[in-house]
C-alpha cells in the first residue's frame, strides 16, 4: 500500500513538474518571438513539415480507404449509402486528419527534435550557444515552434484531401457509390467550420509536438541512453497531450 | 591594476554537494592564469561561473568591471560578447561546417557583410593552422583539429577573455604543444586574458603567467610558475611531481 502511494505520488509529482516546465518554456518561447529568425523558420518548415508529408499521406489515404470499406455495408443496410462521402469528409476534417497527422508528427518530428536537441545538450553544444551570447530558446525552440504551428495546418489540409481521395477511390470502385453522390454528400454534410476547426486544432498539436520535443531534448540526461529515453518520453508525452487536448478543443470548437 | 575577473567569497553547491567554499581569486588583464587541481575539485565549475553558465550559491563574480552573478541572461549576453570559451570536448556545432562554426558569433551579433566574414574565417583558421578546412564537417576532424576549431571559434569575435577547459586533454604531446603555442600566441597577438583549466603540468608551466591550485573547494596556492614549483606546500609538490603519498588521497568513491 505504501509502495503504491509512493509510486502514485512520484507519478503525480513528475506530471506536475513536467507541466510546470512546459508552461514556462511556452512563455519563454513567446517572449523570444520578437527575435525570430525567418531563415531558421523556413529551414525548419522544410525540414520538419515537407519531409513528414509522404508518411502522413500514405497513412491517411489508407485510413480513408478502410473507413469507406468498413462503413459502406452498414450504411447500405440502413439505406444511407449516399452519405458515405459526407461521413468520410466529416471524420477527416474534424478528427482523423488533425489527430492522425499530429500522431505522425509526434513520432517523426517530435522524436527528431528531441534527439537533435538532446544530443546538443549532452555534447555541450547548448552551453556553447550560451557562451556565444545566443539564447538557446530563441535559437533552437522558437524556429521549431513557429515552423510546427505553421506547417501542421498545411499538412492537415493536404491530409484531409488525401484521406477523402482514398475514400472516394474505394467508394466508387468497390462499393459502387456514385462519384457525384459522394461529392454531393460532402457538400451536404460538412460546413466550413468543420474544416477550420480541424486546422485550429492542428496548430495546437503542432505547438505541443515542438514544445514537448524541445523540452525533453533540453532535459536529456547525459549519454546515448539519456537521449534515447528523452526521445521515447517526448513521443509518449506528445501523444498523451494531443489526445487530451483534442477532447477539450473538440468540445469547444464543435458545440 | 584593476582585475579583469574577480571572484569574491564565492561558494557553490549542487544540492547537498559543496564544490567551492568561500573562494577568492583575481585574474589580471592580459595574463594567462592556469588553474590546476585534482579531478572533481571544482575547476570546470569555476570556469562556468566566470562566464555565467552557473550561478554561485553565494558571493560575487566581477567580469570586466561588472558584477555578473545576479544578471539575467540578456545582460549576461552583453558580457559574453567579449568572452570566448574552448570546451573540453570542443562542443562544435556538428550540423555546421568548420567555417560556419567559426563565423557563428559574428553572424549572430554583427551585420558584417558575408565577404568580410569569409575573410575573418580564413584568417582565423590560418592562425590555428587549419587553412582550407572551412567546408569540412566537424566529424571529419581529429580531436586536436576540433580543439583548434573550437579555439578559432572562440577568438573569431575578438574577445577580451578566453576560458580554456582542459585544452590539451586527450591529445598527443605534439598536438598538446601546438595548442599551448596557440594559447600563448593568441594572448600575444590579441592581448586576451586567458584562464586555463588543466591537469597537464607541462602545459601549465609552459604557458602560465601564474598558476593556481584548487584543493578541497579552495585555492590553496597561487603564484608565478617558479614560485609555484618551489612551494613548500606538500599538496602542491605532490601534484606537480605526481608522487603517491598521503597528502592527496585517491578517491575511490564519488562521495569521498
Amino acid at each position: 500500500m505504501i509502495k503504491l502511494c509512493s509510486w502514485l505520488g512520484r507519478i503525480i509529482f513528475e506530471l506536475m513538474e513536467t507541466t510546470g516546465k512546459t508552461v514556462l518554456l511556452i512563455f519563454q518561447t513567446l517572449l523570444q518571438l520578437r527575435r525570430i529568425n525567418i531563415h531558421h523558420v523556413i529551414y525548419q518548415m522544410a525540414h520538419l513539415g515537407v519531409d513528414t508529408m509522404p508518411i502522413v499521406f500514405m497513412m491517411i489515404v489508407f485510413t480513408g480507404m478502410v473507413m469507406v470499406w468498413q462503413a459502406t455495408p452498414a450504411l447500405a443496410r440502413a439505406g444511407a449509402q449516399s452519405t458515405t462521402g459526407g461521413l468520410v469528409a466529416l471524420a477527416m476534417f474534424r478528427e482523423l486528419g488533425p489527430v492522425l497527422s499530429a500522431v505522425v508528427l509526434a513520432g517523426r518530428v517530435g522524436a527528431a527534435i528531441t534527439a537533435e536537441i538532446g544530443s546538443m545538450k549532452v555534447t555541450e553544444q547548448i552551453d556553447a550557444l550560451r557562451v556565444m551570447a545566443t539564447d538557446p530558446i530563441g535559437y533552437l525552440v522558437v524556429p521549431r515552434f513557429v515552423a510546427c504551428i505553421l506547417m501542421t495546418p498545411v499538412l492537415v489540409t493536404f491530409a484531409n484531401l488525401m484521406g477523402i481521395g482514398g475514400g472516394f477511390l474505394v467508394a466508387t470502385t468497390y462499393t459502387q457509390v456514385n462519384p457525384y453522390t459522394f461529392i454531393r454528400s460532402i457538400e451536404t454534410f460538412t460546413v466550413l467550420s468543420d474544416f477550420t476547426g480541424g486546422l485550429i486544432k492542428s496548430m495546437f498539436f503542432g505547438g505541443i509536438v515542438a514544445i514537448v520535443g524541445c523540452l525533453k531534448g533540453m532535459d536529456a540526461k547525459a549519454g546515448a541512453e539519456g537521449v534515447g529515453q528523452a526521445t521515447t518520453s517526448s513521443v509518449v508525452t506528445s501523444m498523451v497531450w494531443i489526445f487530451v487536448i483534442n477532447y477539450f478543443l473538440s468540445t469547444m470548437l464543435y458545440r | 591594476m584593476e582585475p579583469m575577473i574577480e571572484l569574491k567569497n564565492v561558494s557553490m553547491a549542487f544540492k547537498e554537494h559543496r564544490v567551492l567554499d568561500n573562494l577568492n581569486l583575481q585574474v589580471l588583464p592580459g595574463e594567462i592564469l592556469v588553474i590546476i587541481g585534482p579531478s572533481g575539485s571544482g575547476k570546470s565549475t569555476l570556469l562556468r561561473l566566470m562566464i555565467g553558465l552557473l550561478k554561485p550559491t553565494s558571493g560575487e563574480i566581477w567580469v570586466d568591471g561588472q558584477e555578473i552573478s545576479q544578471l539575467d541572461e540578456d545582460k549576461l549576453n552583453n558580457i559574453r560578447r567579449n568572452m570566448g570559451m574552448v570546451f573540453q570536448y570542443s562542443a562544435l556545432f556538428d550540423s555546421m561546417t568548420v567555417g560556419d562554426n567559426v563565423a557563428f558569433g559574428i553572424r549572430q551579433h554583427t551585420k558584417m557583410p558575408e565577404d568580410q566574414i569569409l575573410r575573418v574565417i580564413r584568417r582565423t583558421l590560418r592562425m590555428v593552422g587549419l587553412m582550407g578546412k572551412e567546408n569540412v564537417m566537424p566529424n571529419e576532424l581529429s580531436g586536436g583539429m576540433k580543439k583548434r576549431v573550437s579555439l578559432a571559434r572562440a577568438i573569431a569575435i575578438n574577445p577580451k577573455i578566453v576560458l580554456y577547459d582542459e585544452p590539451t586533454s586527450g591529445l598527443d604531446p605534439v598536438m598538446a604543444s601546438t595548442i599551448n603555442r596557440l594559447i600563448v600566441s593568441t594572448r600575444r597577438i590579441m592581448g586576451v586574458t586567458a584562464v586555463v583549466v588543466t591537469h597537464d603540468m607541462d602545459s601549465a608551466f609552459a604557458i602560465a603567467d601564474r598558476i593556481a591550485m584548487m584543493y578541497d573547494e579552495k585555492i590553496i596556492e597561487i603564484g608565478k610558475p617558479d614560485e609555484f614549483r618551489q612551494s613548500s606546500n606538500p599538496l602542491v609538490q605532490q601534484f606537480i611531481y605526481g608522487a603517491k603519498n598521503n597528502c592527496i588521497p585517491v578517491r575511490r568513491r564519488a562521495s569521498e
